[in-house]
């Protein structure tokens, strides 16, 4: 549905690196653009969207041609028909909620869609307020809401969640799964909380210094697939601990704090902030319910 | 007893002056705040150039460009009718150019300071660039439009040296009140220039006290 073959030099803070980017991506999929900061992810949804020029390459969705520097098409944002959610929320200030989603109708287009989208992302008590009163998590549902408002096929979201606390950033992120398949949107997440990418993700590409380095379903970019583990689950280390023969490795999954005991094998080249799997073979596993 | 024409004809060349320039700075400003051309650096000198030349230098220069002996003058006076010099109109293009960067300035950097992804979540709405600027940029910055009406204002009422070359004093067509003062002490009526002077302090205290009053949101807590 949407391909992409884009090319562009960008000024990066250590010089400029190569931006060539290929992407395949099928009708009602949710991928992810991952990779570290200034790998390119942000420029490519820019690219996108048409806020960022492009210097060669193609676009076209749903076989129409929304780019072609060979041809010389380049459609305006405006004629992209995208949804976008801006990191920084970048809701219109001097209109109310219901305001922002009513300024992104379309002419003669049907009002019934706000009052549908206010339902869906919960907003009927707040949307008389304005933007600036709300809180962060609040804000960016609005944004979402506003980037629905003309039923756009794909959304484009730029880490939305990133200046969200944990808590909330759960709650987005059954909004979004929500609104992906309701409206049977095609939709690009840039994120690199890999907990958000496993959960909401049905294809990954692993962005680095404006290239694709890896693509496919997160299970497989993720957990080390030579590992035939039951049990598997992916996190940060944020402690490295010597204890008598063994080392104790601290590693943060999603919320939960869990220490590992490793060999010393097993920690050469590992330094704090490493993304880790952590698998067990598990032939006796403990099963206790939890009462509630 | 003072003449009141001086401050009617102020007042009235103030409110034209600033009307104008504010049709003429949106979208002045908003090229200005956009623009990536390489022309920008000469505008914007140019745009600010008022603030530093000594009034009399644009002055002159309006006058010899206005003159119906010189091209432009002539062509206006022979195909439009228009004589600009000694005239109110010519007043009017005079203090219009004079007070331009009094209006320019504060939209230009009202309009810089919004974040860029305002005006883009626009143009992704699909929404053009100019009912972005009209509906989402120009109402986030209305203390910078206002401080830009006010500055215009309130010099165009203190503008002197621009005025007396281009206009030079003729009652009821060209005096205004700085003229007017300069007029009453060269006649050694200091009485009559102490009543203009007062009623000019006066009258730029209190635009100015509106401004940073209203801009600083000391009203908005007055009234809750």
């Amino acid at each position: 549905m949407i391909t992409v073959d884009i090319y562009k030099v960008l000024q990066a803070a250590n010089g400029n690196i190569m931006l060539n980017i290929q992407l395949d991506i099928a009708k009602g999929q949710l991928v992810t653009l991952y990779g570290p900061s200034g790998s390119g992810k942000t420029s490519t949804l820019r690219m996108l969207a048409g806020l960022m020029p492009v210097d060669k390459g193609h676009i076209s969705v749903q076989n129409q041609r929304w780019l072609c520097t060979k041809e010389n098409i380049n459609r305006s944002p405006q004629q992209r028909s995208i949804g976008y959610v801006f990191q920084e929320y970048a809701l219109f200030p001097n209109m109310t909620v219901r305001g922002n989603l009513e300024f992104a109708l379309e002419k003669r287009q049907n009002t019934d869609i706000i009052d549908e989208l206010i339902a869906i992302v919960e907003l009927e008590e707040l949307q008389h307020r304005k933007p600036n009163t709300l809180s962060g998590g609040q804000q960016q549902r609005v944004a979402l809401a506003r980037a629905l408002v003309r039923k756009p096929k794909i959304l484009l979201l730029d880490e939305p969640l990133s200046a969200l606390d944990i808590k909330m950033r759960s709650k987005l992120q059954d909004y979004i799964i929500k609104v992906h398949r309701q409206y049977e949107l095609t939709t690009i997440l840039v994120s690199h909380d890999i907990g958000e990418i496993m959960k909401m993700s049905d294809k990954i590409y692993c962005l680095e210094d404006g290239k694709i380095v890896k693509q496919g379903n997160p299970i497989d970019i993720f957990t080390n697939t030579r590992v035939s583990g039951k049990f598997q689950f992916t996190g940060e280390v944020i402690a490295i601990k010597k204890e008598d023969i063994v080392y104790v490795i601290t590693v943060l999954m999603d919320q939960n704090i869990v220490k590992v005991i490793a060999q010393e094998s097993e920690i050469i080249g590992l330094v704090i902030g490493d993304k880790v799997v952590v698998a067990s073979k598990a032939f006796n596993p403990m099963l206790l319910k939890v009462e509630v | 007893m003072i003449d009141w024409e001086p401050i009617i004809l102020t007042a009235k060349l103030a409110l034209v002056t600033t009307t104008i320039l504010l049709i003429l700075s949106i979208p002045l400003a908003y090229w200005l705040a956009t623009s990536t051309s390489k022309m920008k650096p000469i505008i914007e000198t140019l745009v600010s150039m008022p603030l530093v030349l000594p009034p009399t230098v644009l002055g002159f220069y309006l006058l010899m460009v206005f003159s119906p002996g010189n091209t432009i003058g002539g062509w206006l006076l022979e195909y439009l009718g228009v004589q600009l010099i000694f005239s109110f109109s010519g007043l009017v293009i005079g203090s219009v150019i004079y007070s331009l960067p009094f209006m320019v300035n504060p939209i230009q950097s009202g309009l810089s300071s919004l974040p860029a992804s305002l005006s883009e979540a626009s143009y992704v709405l699909g929404k053009s660039r100019i009912k972005t600027l009209c509906r989402v940029l120009l109402p986030n910055i209305k203390p910078s439009l206002l401080t830009g009406i006010v500055l215009a204002f309130a010099h165009t009422i203190g503008e002197f040296g621009v005025v007396l070359m281009i206009g030079g004093n003729i009652p009821e067509k060209t005096k205004v009140v700085s003229i007017a003062i300069y007029d009453e002490v060269e006649a050694l009526n200091y009485s009559n220039a102490n009543t203009y002077s007062l009623l000019l302090f006066i009258i730029t205290f209190v635009v100015l006290l509106t401004v940073y009053a209203i801009n600083g949101g000391y009203l908005k807590r007055f009234w809750k």
